[in-house]
């Protein structure tokens, strides 16, 4: 492989750390879209002055999605699957300063992990928490997972999956978070504008963006070639200003809408125990 | 004999839980665990096995699930490895203490931090005190016939105990032998299903689990001593009518090497057949060397261990876990030195930390093993090592 003819460095190299690179992630996997998204709306922050790059830190539990944290030039943690939002929460209460964000998997986030979501946003605890759905536990090598469409195929379900997937963006509204949003990697430009807004917020701040796995999701259901699950992603994609809840279903049928679903400004935890900053 | 065919360890394994015919499965997944019940889920959908499978959200719901199913009289079975096996940790002792015949594979890995995904027995270790009988194989052959016995074994009345059977992940779980395939016909005729333990029957209300006060706790706990101890003498049965049955014989502990000899090293796993193959090809036949594998970690085969031990000079144990702190950092080399002192057996024993991480136990390793057990075979037990020997790591 000739890399040495690429370009060798990127505008957001800063905030890489580039001696880990190449990364593991699979050609095609929309990671590097999210990820690049989230970068830039950092970026940004940073570069208007509302956000200090040594106070950021980065939280992540196991999976590909949760690699991240590897690849970030910030402070950041990889603990274990399903742990980051209780680790996030920890460091958030130790040292209020922090902007404290927290990526994973739908299967980390809301299945293995998903007793402290619900407790971190029935606190409205001061974290931002990206959950990346990319519909399997890809990692693992595409086990069923929380937001796995209803029949589909996986490995554990090579007979179709027999449950229908959780509208973890529904059950997040239901509880006391100041933001809830759906963003898609299939439009990059709304998941830096949400990540931008929700950097500018406080409580608990929750971001499902939908993502791309072609090698072990798509590969499984005719999908393998990245162009193709991403354009059928992006086919089913609906963009909506300010999307009610009841819209919210993953239906692979009707297609997923994206948008803004919930945006307040209640008191988060650290407010309610005297310790909020703002 | 069966049907040979080449499997990897995890496929072995899994062909010997469809054999043994259960009627639930709940696991998670997780590295090298996985292809186990990914490969039963596909048994399922062929219609080749008649099970229920759930998919639960963590570990600690496999073995809750499991547990539940139990209870209702299912014959059950979930895997795991590393954090999965950690996290089941609560409920393992459940598990052994509600007497229910579990049978669970650990396909053994590493624990966290840093993470790894790769082999060594920090999670089999770090499970030995919850009251299962755990065993572990040494290769695929034996992975897939521990199956068979842990159902016999935990199901019978006498013992009404969860067991595990473990494998080395990676050098098991993903790599191919040729494998003697025990039928189904046989394995339950081997240990047939039949319902030797309590289970919850609407017609006859039971209450499991149930507030056990000072009254009665204290018994409960006697008993299942007794239970553990039991399943020792079961396993010497089973494995005698194993032997007529399926003609390979296993036992509680393996020796293989020299028939008078000075130096053994103790080990478990794949690491036995690497120490075998080491001393057939590398040191020859002529030397006063030998290994001892263990195979039943619980109940720990006390009496064999001093069988195979009582007069060699000096016993080296290969520990692939480490626990810092405890009077012996190698878990197994406590069990060793304790079950030496507590028979009257004066050998000698070193302690090595080895392989941790997935870092393979070469030859060389072994080699250099050998030669330090050699080198301090005749001197006074006051002159030897009182801390472990780490050996392969960059100090
Ligand atoms: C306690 C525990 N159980 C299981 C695993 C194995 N494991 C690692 S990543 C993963 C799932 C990955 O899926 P997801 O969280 O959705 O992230 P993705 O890889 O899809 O980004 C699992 C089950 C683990 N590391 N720890
Ligand atoms: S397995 Fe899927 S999610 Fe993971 S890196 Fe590859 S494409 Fe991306």
């Amino acid at each position: 492989m000739v890399v040495s003819t690429l370009e060798s460095s990127h505008p957001l190299d800063k905030y890489l750390r580039t001696a880990r690179l190449p990364h593991i992630w699979c050609p095609g996997c929309g990671l590097g879209i999210a990820l690049g998204s989230i970068m830039r709306a950092i970026d940004k922050r940073i570069k208007e002055g509302t956000l200090k790059k040594e106070n950021l830190v980065f939280v992540t539990g196991i999976g590909c999605s949760a690699r991240t944290s590897f690849y970030v030039n910030f402070d950041a943690a990889h603990t274990l699957h399903g742990r980051a939002i209780a680790f996030a929460t920890g460091a958030k209460l130790a040292k209020p300063e922090l902007e404290v964000i927290v990526i994973g998997g739908d299967g980390d986030i809301a299945g293995i992990g998903g007793n402290h979501l619900l407790h971190a946003a029935k606190r409205n605890m001061d974290l931002i928490v990206l959950m990346i759905t990319n519909f399997v536990y890809a990692m693992t090598g595409g086990q069923v997972a929380p937001t796995t469409p209803l029949g589909l195929y996986t490995t554990t379900t090579p007979h179709g999956n027999p449950e229908p997937p959780l509208n973890v963006v529904k059950v997040v509204s239901s509880l006391n978070a100041n933001y809830v949003a759906r963003a898609s990697v299939t439009h990059p430009a709304l998941v830096e504008q949400y990540v931008y807004k929700a950097l500018g917020m406080r409580g608990f701040r929750f971001i499902e963006i939908l993502s791309t796995c072609p090698e072990i999701f798509g590969r499984h259901i005719g999908m393998r070639d990245p162009f193709t699950l991403y354009s059928t992603l992006r086919s089913k994609v609906i963009v909506k200003q300010s999307p009610s809840i009841e819209e919210s279903d993953l239906d692979w049928g009707k297609g997923f809408v994206i948008g803004e679903y919930l945006v307040r400004d209640n008191p988060g935890y650290l407010d309610r125990i005297g310790r909020g900053l703002k | 004999m069966g049907k040979i065919v080449p499997l990897s360890g995890n496929s072995a394994v899994a062909y010997a839980v469809k054999s043994a015919d259960v009627d639930v499965i709940s696991a998670y997944p997780i590295t090298p665990q996985t292809t186990i019940v990914e490969k039963l889920a596909e048994f399922i959908a062929n219609g080749e096995l008649d099970a229920e499978m759930i998919h639960v959200e963590s570990e600690h719901s496999a073995l809750s699930a499991a547990v539940g199913a139990s209870a209702a009289g299912a014959r059950v079975y979930t895997a795991s490895s590393s954090q999965g096996i950690v996290l089941m940790y609560e409920i393992m002792f459940i598990a052994s203490s509600l007497r229910l015949p579990i049978v669970m594979t650990i396909a053994a890995r590493a624990l966290s931090a840093p993470i790894n995904i790769w082999n060594d027995h920090s999670d089999f270790m770090a499970v030995s005190d919850t009251g299962w009988v755990m065993m572990m194989a040494e290769n695929n052959q034996e992975a897939h016939d521990d199956v068979i016995l842990a159902y016999r074994i935990a199901e019978d009345p006498e013992v009404l105990l969860p067991v595990a059977t473990a494998l080395d992940g990676y050098f098991m779980t993903h790599t191919i032998e040729p494998i003697d395939l025990i039928e189904r016909e046989d394995a339950l005729s081997f240990a047939p299903k039949r319902k030797t333990w309590f289970t919850l029957d609407p017609d006859k209300p039971v209450t499991i689990g149930a507030l056990g006060d000072p009254q009665w706790y204290f018994e409960f706990k006697r008993q299942q001593y007794e239970a553990m101890k039991k399943s020792r003498e079961v396993f010497e049965k089973s494995v005698d009518e194993f032997a007529k049955v399926f003609g390979r014989r296993y036992g509680a502990v393996e020796y293989f090497g020299d028939e008078n000899p000075e130096v053994v090293l103790v080990a478990m796993g794949h690491v036995v057949g690497n120490i075998k193959a080491y001393l057939s090809r590398v040191r020859g036949k002529d030397s006063r060397a030998g290994v001892l594998k263990i195979k039943l970690y619980r109940p720990f085969p006390e009496d064999l261990i001093v069988k195979y031990l009582e007069g060699v000079k000096i016993v080296g144990v290969v520990d692939r876990a480490l626990v810092p702190g405890s009077a012996s950092p190698g878990p197994l080399h406590s069990e060793i030195v304790a079950t030496l002192r507590k028979h009257g057996v004066d050998a000698k024993t070193l302690s090595f930390v080895s392989g941790l991480g997935g870092r393979p136990v070469t030859h060389e390793h072994i080699g250099v093993m050998f030669s330090k057990l050699s080198e301090l075979k005749d001197k006074p037990a006051s002159e030897l090592p009182k801390e472990p020997l780490f050996i392969g790591v960059r100090e």
